[in-house]
């Protein structure tokens, strides 16, 4: 039955998202941490998503994909941003301290465009739960 | 008179298991609303159903190799035609696919009434008060 594999799908897909939110709320506490050179900096780190193929595929006795899941999480490339501050302990010798090339509007938008994601798939499982619930008093 | 219960329920329980298949279907397409490429995909419940019913004229095959036309949903999965493109080549529409989830829920809902109600007749017949 199908409406079992939703479970899956949906499932599969609100591990995705929290994963995206996860990524987005280390970048935000990181926004501010600065270092003194341009390696050590935090790199913001963006999830990549990508659709699964696993047994729900026989369960829906269809091809195709099933399900949704981080197929790599990705460091930005953005040079940190360097930053003339000579009275902060964090700076090197020539008086630069380096801060993590975040951008905060990206990263609450992508936070709530996963909340949103988030939400769609949880509403999802509740329809189909209620279907099941119906589907099994069938006949009573 | 014999009892033939498939007969009897007739295409709603086949209706049911289309729909059934068509709401995971859909949720894998709102699963994948933020997968890069991905190519929201619908199965077309008007063509499943004609397989279903007999008086139609089903496809002929005349070669082994031929497409034969099973009930598999898999020859009525068909790509959505994408309303606006993406730049990630994502096709999904959160709003179209919501709507045909609400849509196919309420439908999979008909078909259950449908059906209790012809187990309820059965019922009140077997049961003879």
């Amino acid at each position: 039955m199908s409406l079992f594999s939703i479970f899956d799908i949906s499932g599969s897909a609100l591990k995705a998202q929290s994963v995206r939110m996860t990524t987005t709320a280390s970048n935000m506490s990181n926004a501010d941490v600065v270092s003194s050179s341009a390696n050590t900096t935090y790199r913001p780190r963006y999830p990549v998503f990508q659709s699964i193929q696993q047994q729900a595929n026989a369960a829906m006795e269809l091809e195709g994909n099933a399900g949704a899941q981080v197929s790599a999480i990705n460091e930005s490339t953005k040079t940190p941003i360097k930053r003339y501050e000579p009275d902060n302990p964090q700076a090197d010798s020539n008086g630069y301290i380096y801060a993590p090339n975040i951008n905060v509007v990206e990263e609450m938008t992508n936070m709530i465009s996963a909340s949103r994601s988030y939400q769609m798939n949880v509403e999802i499982m509740n329809t189909s739960k209620q279907l099941m619930q119906k589907t099994l008093q069938l006949g009573q | 008179m014999s009892l033939d219960i498939d007969g009897y329920l007739g295409i709603h329980a086949k209706a049911l298991a289309v729909r059934d298949k068509r709401s995971a279907v859909i949720a894998n397409n709102i699963a994948n609303v933020d997968t890069p490429n991905f190519k929201a995909q619908d199965i077309d419940f008007k063509q499943v159903l004609k397989q279903f019913d007999n008086k139609l004229p089903m496809l002929e095959t005349s070669h082994s190799q031929h497409m034969k036309p099973q009930d598999n949903l898999l020859m009525a999965m068909k790509f959505r035609v994408p309303q606006q493109g993406s730049l990630d080549g994502n096709t999904v529409n959160k709003d179209v696919e919501t709507t045909e989830f609400a849509r196919n829920a309420m439908q999979y809902q008909a078909s259950l009434n449908f059906l209790n109600s012809k187990i309820k007749t059965v019922m009140t017949a077997l049961r003879g008060e």
